[in-house]
């Protein structure tokens, strides 16, 4: 009796198992075609001296990460992808959480407020990267416009090694700041409503409310949203591609924007396939270095 | 207790000009690009780039409409919708198991899927290049369609699976015991119980492929199979020192999603922050 219903759970868990592989093959399938195998082939075409283009390509073993190793500029570029994720974290996630809290202490009326501070978050990077081209042009730019009427001269902030990068970095905020204050009014949802009341009940000022209890309630959705702009500004292409496309020298040069440059404006497709690993392994190991210490502090 | 009155007034007082700066900073370029697309030429330039356009002529947007924007705009909207439908379905096709069946590998399977949501996607580049190439896609709107799906892959299952799960075990427990077979279960009973995690992820993706630029920018050449994002970027070679025709390519891409934003604005902003926020 209890073999047959041994043989009877073994004959279910093998149709289980046939059920489970037909739903998952297609999602296995395309990961294994364009995620899997692409991240192995690039490793690959990383030790060829290979131009895209020609048939043949040569083997040169570990050169290009030796180059890599060595290269000033894709060392620059990680700098700067580093500034940009470093500034991305310290201005968007403080400013977002800060709109957030004002739309939660000031009510439905601040709604107008939520909705326009949102539309930044409507366009594509390509094309805020477009706009911003010329709303900060020296010629006919908003802020040339501006300091011209205030009697000053024009102003290239583009143009200028020293501030093309904050510049950039501004514009990402400004796209991107919209993000983090609707995450955080969601967070603050998670909120329940018995602890604000509760806290002004007991005589707290919204200001004790939001740094002695909102803050600490947050934290964890806060230490998310860090990682996820970490994520997001390690990666960074379109917007600085389209603005400056890294220029002008290398002074807004990034990983992504070099990879590129290297791949398919210079044909040199094994050197780029050593950045393209060399940025993947970098931000693999950033990300586990972060989570860790995110993760850690928790204990 | 008066004191503590006036400071609050003045915090606020502080807070709503702060408010307002942010308001201003947020819409200005908006302005600025919408004002300038109904000039002409030379207008923005002797008349400074903040005055009202002197007659508001949808000339330019005639000229870009008359061009080959039209097709800019059908190929990303082909793209968006063969896309989407393969991802979705896949999607919650893999949920399904990963959320309800026990079977060896079930964990590994989900965390493997998982991590792939920190991978940079560039890293794919050069070989999905390769690979468009070899299988005689590139250059056409086919050649977006793996990479777009694979993509969304990892936030998809992530977020369907973990929806899946909260959906209650008592209707397919009562459909099992009618006899109802796996797959009729998954089309009848989970599919249509997934909908609002499904419409949830159709935002994000969606809005995520509408403004994909890299893949499109390497995988297509020639205006005919390009996507929106590439419009202002060829429309910028044609037209480099006629910035308000400029201004309104830029608009009129911004269009969609101002619209989708006016109608369905809850939607749209749960959509957007559905990778944060775990639907």
């Amino acid at each position: 009796m209890k073999k047959n219903k041994n043989s009877l759970a073994v004959r279910r868990q093998r149709e289980v198992n046939k059920v489970a592989a037909v739903f998952l093959a297609p999602v296995i399938l395309v990961l294994v075609v364009y995620i899997f195998y692409p991240i192995v082939n690039t490793f690959q075409i990383s030790t060829l001296d290979w131009n895209g283009i020609s048939a043949d390509s040569t083997f040169i073993g570990l050169d290009n990460w030796i180059e890599l190793l060595h290269d000033k500029a894709f060392w620059t570029a990680f700098l700067n992808n580093i500034k940009v994720m470093l500034l991305s974290i310290l201005i968007q996630i403080p400013l977002g959480l800060a709109m957030a809290t004002f739309v939660e202490f000031a009510g439905k009326k601040s709604t107008i407020f939520k909705i326009l501070w949102f539309i930044p978050q409507l366009m594509s990077s390509v094309a805020v990267g477009f706009l911003f081209t010329y709303a900060l042009a020296t010629n006919g730019g908003i802020i040339s416009s501006i300091s011209q009427l205030l009697g000053g001269g024009l102003v290239d902030l583009l143009g200028n090694p020293d501030t093309a990068l904050y510049t950039v970095i501004g514009v990402i905020a400004w796209q991107f700041t919209p993000f983090y204050m609707v995450y955080c009014v969601a967070s603050y949802t998670n909120i329940s409503e018995d602890v604000y009341e509760a806290s002004l009940v007991d005589g707290a000022t919204k200001g004790q409310y939001f740094w002695k209890i909102a803050l600490p309630l947050l934290k964890p959705s806060l230490k998310s949203a860090a990682i996820l702009s970490m994520v997001g500004s390690l990666k960074y292409f379109d917007l600085i591609y389209v603005m400056t496309g890294g220029g002008p020298g290398t002074s807004t040069e990034l990983m992504a924007t070099y990879m590129y440059k290297e791949s398919f404006a210079n044909f040199n497709m094994g050197y780029g396939s050593a950045v393209a690993g060399g940025m993947f392994i970098l931000i693999t190991l950033i990300s586990l270095i972060t989570m860790r210490i995110l993760n850690g502090k928790e204990d | 207790m008066k004191k503590t009155k006036i400071k609050s007034r003045i915090s606020w007082a502080i807070a709503i000009i702060l408010a307002v700066a942010g308001l201003i900073i947020a819409i200005v370029p908006f302005i600025f690009m919408i004002l300038n697309s109904f000039k002409d030429k030379f207008e923005m330039l002797t008349n400074g780039i903040f005055a009202l356009p002197e007659e508001w002529s949808l000339a330019n947007y005639k000229t870009v409409l008359e061009a080959n924007f039209p097709r800019y705009f059908l190929n990303s909207v082909v793209v968006l919708v063969i896309s989407l439908t393969i991802l979705l379905f896949i999607a919650a096709c893999a949920s399904y198991p990963l959320s309800r069946m026990k079977f060896k590998g079930n964990g590994f399977i989900y965390s493997v899927i998982v991590a792939c949501m920190a991978i940079p996607v560039h890293i794919t580049l050069i070989p999905i290049f390769r690979m468009s190439q070899a299988m005689h896609v590139y250059d056409t709107i086919w050649a977006l369609i793996g990479p777009y799906v694979a993509i969304g892959v990892p936030i998809s299952v992530f977020i369907l699976t973990s929806f899946m799960k909260s959906i209650p075990k008592e209707i397919e427990e009562a459909a099992e015991i009618d006899g109802c077979s796996r797959f009729k279960m998954f089309f009848k009973i989970m599919l249509p119980m997934a909908k609002p995690g499904l419409s949830t992820l159709a935002i994000y993706n969606g809005v995520t492929m509408w403004n994909e630029y890299i893949f499109a920018y390497t995988l297509t050449q020639s205006a005919d199979s390009r996507t929106l994002p590439l419009a202002v970027w060829d429309f910028r070679g044609q037209y480099s020192m006629d910035i308000p025709m400029i201004m309104a390519v830029l608009t009129l891409t911004a269009l969609p999603m101002i619209i989708l934003f006016i109608f369905a604005q809850d939607k749209l902003i749960k959509g957007m922050t559905a990778g944060a926020v775990k639907g």
